[in-house]
């Protein structure tokens, strides 16, 4: 047991984009933070698993927090991907009418970007064909969305925290909670492993938010995991589509949509289903199949040979069907930050702000924290550098030129440079969303063994510890050959 | 920057073959390329015997086998890097790559490219259930037990029935594991026969035939897979559910030339995922040759090995400036036949001609017709054809002289 | 009458063999003779590993120079899990001779520098 004296001013429940931004605002500040996890990585939940879109906004109901969020947050980005050094392009998004019938929702739907305050232009279906020579003939209209933009979603929270521990966030992984009470004028968190004191608690767990809200009082909403099904294709031709493509909005969502990714690969999905079980995140053969069908309606070449991987991530659908974000009814140093559903990545930093300086700062003085500094160590990017820089740096930085994963042309260097940093990855997987080594073609055949022997070296553990998710994911079950 | 008069992409047996017949022939200036930290490609790892009995009349293990080719390597002082992985080739044939502490851009004048294949993966085949720990394809647990000593699984279930499943499946059985069963969604095998005797009957493995993984089910590591026969059309049948309880899910689903190299010069691909070739494996890129996995997937190395001095054979000739450059005839894969390598022959080449082929599932007694239009050139009687056994045909230069016209291959019954 | 599978050569004959010793189906002579031995006396190769003492997480490929009995594989995988070498090794190294009696010895089947 660990830390039970030394009190914590703020903690902060959930690592992943929206408790990623929540502590760095609050480093912003002479706070002491702590940054609580179940997994042993950060951005492991619905943060590492969605479109990783960075909507303009125009589609949320106005009026409603979502809305609200959506408008603050989008022109944000440009700013945090510089600092955090995130790739992020603002591509734009098209949401299509193929059928007569949905020209008039396009109509409705300009009006309420309008209501909203995001800027949107109806175009012609030749004026489609021209941005996406790929659509479907029958294509009817769009509504083009110039500020929508793609994201790194796994470096985004991977360095927004490393920048939060840069600024002294304490980040406390392997730390499931399991009670939170509250005793004199402080709450008593207890997890797996450890018991934190702290003055305030924010709430950030995502499909879990409703278990951690109803530790400290009966709630009156409840989270209903939605899972959502992808596919990854490979990368095969820069431009076969060129914006994030949606179709028309349902009540069940922003539908299934086609986008290129920050890394030149297409993302097609999600599905959209209620599940029961919160960390249930498998995909069936059905459901794809659908995902299948309607892109195949919107984008009738794409290939689907191409598919590298499939995957699903659980959306913190509450029954209140908006952003909670809130005290508790019975304790304004609970703050709950629920149901930060779909468009909840893009509004993140909104969020953040909002909750530091309306909630946070309504219940606890803050201090300027003098010391902080909004940007991480830049990462070296060989592919951006010249010939010559690029024969010069490998020549000083020798890992530089040793390739690890072949497909995604990973160096050792970079994967040594991502273990040196605060928010480091432990596992096969963590190295994966940060450096992308096992995230292409092959998916790990060739360079798995690789990384295991580096993640063995660089903490002094045997192969056979190595994990590649959470606890109990080891690679290798036995070592052979002991000899006498 | 330095020009090389010929670049070889893969130090594995067609690499190295390939670089020894051009300085068989005559060429001096030659560097093999090779990613990993020693040369011999895939055959480092494949440890069972019954490699060379074409190209040493003997039985050798991969590792004996390939040493063979790097001995000589080494005698004829065929310049090599190791460790070296090449990043961008061009049209032009400008080859940057990158090792420990150098970065390199080179001029090649001829490149032959020899850089095997890969694993289909669990995500390529879309397995639905859970993305546990566990889920490997038979090529990595190979490594892992091969040249490191250590095991993926203790219970294991081998998706697929290729050789390297087969070959697993012993290798895993004979370290420990328990190996519950091979499934196989076709409803024949993908392997040869041989290894489904000495692999799996040896050791009292069963092979399900038309029988796939329906569902992997385990939070952190597996814990089991459901299998579940499927129809003709490879959908499951609802009601022939098997739960098998296993730590460890093996896939031998499929090996796919690795050449995403030649992504970058739009190089034509055929049926085979590799490049199109003509006889001297030259791609349908000027000067760029191509050979061994990376053209289409061998099962045995001995053909490998042979294909590769095809290519060596024609970058040599490519650099000499006798290769002749009409592809004049087309190859057409007919009835019962999935492929032929090449796809262009050229009529004047003057010299005998393999054409490698693969029917498109086993049958028995059949005539293999080669017919140039109309006109037959030759008809090979077999007793028996599987998809897994590759076809080789010689045409002789006489034969050749006959052929006027696309040349096609296709399966009779007797 | 026994059927089953010749494993010589990748061609993968079908081989019968009648109640008098007759073999058919062989596709060559080194098939007949593997028919008669899978009748009387089944054997096997062992290709297999064993570890190098002095390189980290290292095993090289050992094999034994001759076929061993069938029903004894296990044994021989069990002597052969004891040994251990160190590198460099060179192909043909001898590791153990006639392991068990069976007139094999294990070899080295790899270079390791």
């Amino acid at each position: 047991m660990k830390n039970l004296d030394s009190k914590y001013d703020v903690l902060v429940v959930g690592a992943g984009i929206l408790g990623a931004f929540v502590s760095r605002e609050l480093s912003k500040y002479d706070l002491k933070v702590g940054l609580i996890e179940a997994h042993n990585d950060v951005g492991n939940g619905c943060s590492g698993a969605n479109s990783a879109i960075i909507h303009s906004g125009y589609d949320p109901a106005p009026g409603t927090l979502k809305a609200k969020f959506n408008a603050l947050a989008n022109p944000m980005w440009d700013e945090i991907a510089d600092e955090l050094d995130i790739d992020f392009t603002r591509k734009g998004s098209l949401t299509v009418a193929l059928y007569d019938e949905q020209v008039p929702l396009l109509k409705e739907l300009i009006e309420r970007s309008n209501k909203n305050g995001i800027p949107t232009k109806l175009l012609t279906p030749e004026e489609v064909k021209e941005l996406e020579p790929n659509i479907s003939p029958k294509v009817k209209a769009a509504l083009y969305a110039p500020t929508a933009g793609i994201i790194d979603p796994f470096n985004a929270v991977v360095n927004v925290i490393e920048n939060a521990v840069d600024n002294g966030v304490e980040l406390l992984l392997n730390n499931k909670v399991l009670s939170i009470k509250k005793e004199n004028d402080y709450f008593i968190v207890g997890t797996n492993k450890n018991e934190f004191k702290t003055n305030i608690v924010i709430n950030c767990a995502g499909v879990h938010s409703d278990q951690i809200a109803a530790m400290i009082e009966p709630i009156d909403w409840k989270t209903t995991p939605r899972r959502g099904e992808y596919f990854v294709l490979d990368h095969f031709l820069d431009g076969f589509v060129n914006h994030t493509i949606f179709p028309m909005p349902s009540e069940k969502g922003k539908g299934i949509l086609i986008t290129p990714t920050t890394s030149n690969n297409y993302l097609l999905g999600p599905s959209s289903e209620l599940i029961d079980d919160y960390d249930d995140v498998s995909t069936d053969k059905p459901t794809l199949d659908k995902v299948k069908a309607q892109i195949l309606d919107m984008v009738p070449s794409v290939p689907l040979n191409k598919v590298i991987r499939v995957f699903s991530g659980n959306r913190p659908t509450t029954t209140r069907h908006d952003f909670i974000i809130e005290y508790a009814k019975t304790d304004n140093h609970f703050i709950n930050v629920a149901g930060i559903e779909s468009p909840g990545f893009v509004c993140a930093p909104a969020i953040a702000e909002y909750v530091v300086k309306e909630l946070v700062n309504k219940v606890c003085s803050l201090i300027e924290n003098k010391n902080y500094n909004p940007r991480i160590r830049k990462h070296i990017r060989l592919n951006k550098m010249g010939h010559e820089e690029k024969v010069e740096y490998i020549k000083n930085n020798p890992d530089f030129g040793r390739i690890i994963c072949n497909c995604e042309r990973v160096s050792l260097g970079e994967i040594k440079d991502a273990l040196s940093r605060n928010a480091a990855p432990t596992t096969v997987k963590g190295i994966k969303k940060r450096c992308r080594a096992g995230f292409g073609l092959c998916q790990g055949g060739f360079c798995q063994s690789k990384v295991v022997e580096i993640l063995a070296d660089y903490y002094n553990i045997s192969p056979l510890d190595v994990l590649y998710d959470d606890e109990g994911s080891n690679i290798l079950l036995k070592k052979i050959k002991e000899g006498k | 920057m330095r020009t090389v008069d010929l670049v070889v992409i893969g130090g594995g047996s067609a690499g190295m073959a390939a670089a020894l017949q051009a300085r068989k022939e005559g060429i001096h200036d030659i560097l093999i390329l090779e990613k990993e930290d020693s040369l011999g490609g895939i055959l480092t790892q494949c440890i069972h015997n019954g490699f060379g009995l074409t190209e040493f009349k003997e039985e050798l293990t991969g590792p004996e086998y390939l040493q063979r080719f790097v001995d000589q390597v080494i005698t004829e002082k065929i310049p090599y890097e190791c460790g070296a992985q090449v990043l961008d080739l061009s049209k032009d044939k400008v080859i940057s790559y990158s090792k420990d502490g150098k970065f390199e851009t080179l001029k090649a004048k001829a490149v032959v490219m020899a850089t095997g294949c890969y694993e289909r993966s669990a995500g390529a085949i879309q397995t639905p259930g859970d993305r546990c720990s566990g889920i490997i394809t038979a090529g990595a647990a190979q490594k892992y037990c091969n040249i490191k000593g250590y095991m993926v699984g203790k219970r294991v279930v081998i998706l697929g029935s290729g050789d390297i499943g087969l070959i697993m499946a012993r290798r895993l059985n004979l370290e420990g594991a328990k190996v519950i069963c091979v499934s196989e969604i076709m409803p024949y095998s993908a392997g040869l026969n041989r290894n489904i005797q000495q692999c799996l009957k040896d050791y009292d493995i069963p092979l399900y035939l038309s029988r796939s993984v329906s569902r992997t089910i385990g939070k952190d590591r597996l814990e089991k897979v459901i299998l579940s026969a499927v129809d003709e059309k490879m959908n499951f049948i609802p009601g022939t559910e098997m739960e098998i309880e296993c730590d460890t899910l093996v896939l031998s689903v499929g090996l796919i030339p690795y050449i995403s190299l030649l992504n970058n010069v739009d190089c034509p691909t055929s049926s085979t995922k590799g490049a199109v070739v003509n006889n001297y494996m030259e791609t349908m890129i000027d000067g760029i040759f191509s050979c061994g996995n990376c053209l289409h997937v061998h099962d045995v190395v001995d053909f490998v090995t042979d294909e590769g001095r095809t290519a060596g054979h024609g970058a040599a000739l490519y650099l000499q400036k006798r290769i002749h450059k009409e592809n004049d005839i087309k190859t057409i894969a007919g009835n019962g036949v999935s492929y032929i390598v090449p796809q262009f022959i050229n009529k004047n080449a003057d010299e005998n001609i393999t054409l490698k082929l693969r029917v498109r599932k086993p049958l028995k007694d059949q005539w293999v017709m080669i017919k140039s239009g109309d006109n037959l050139i030759q008809k090979i009687y077999k007793s028996a054809v599987i998809p897994s056994e590759m076809l080789l045909i010689n045409l002789s230069k006489d034969k050749l002289a006959q052929i006027t016209d696309n040349l096609t291959i296709q399966l009779e019954d007797k | 009458m026994k059927e089953f599978t010749c494993i010589i050569c990748p061609r993968g004959c079908s081989l019968k063999v009648d109640d008098n010793g007759n073999v058919t189906g062989n596709f060559c002579p080194r098939g007949k003779e593997y028919a008669i031995n899978e009748i009387t006396n089944p054997k096997r190769t062992i290709t297999t590993t064993i570890r190098v003492k002095n390189r980290k997480d290292t095993v090289v490929s050992v094999k034994t120079t001759c076929a061993v009995p069938k029903g004894m594989i296990f044994e021989v995988m069990k002597v052969i899990n004891t040994l251990s070498v160190n590198a460099p090794t060179r192909i043909g190294d001898v590791v153990l001779e006639n392991i068990l009696d069976t007139g094999a010895n294990i070899v080295i089947t790899k270079n390791i520098d």
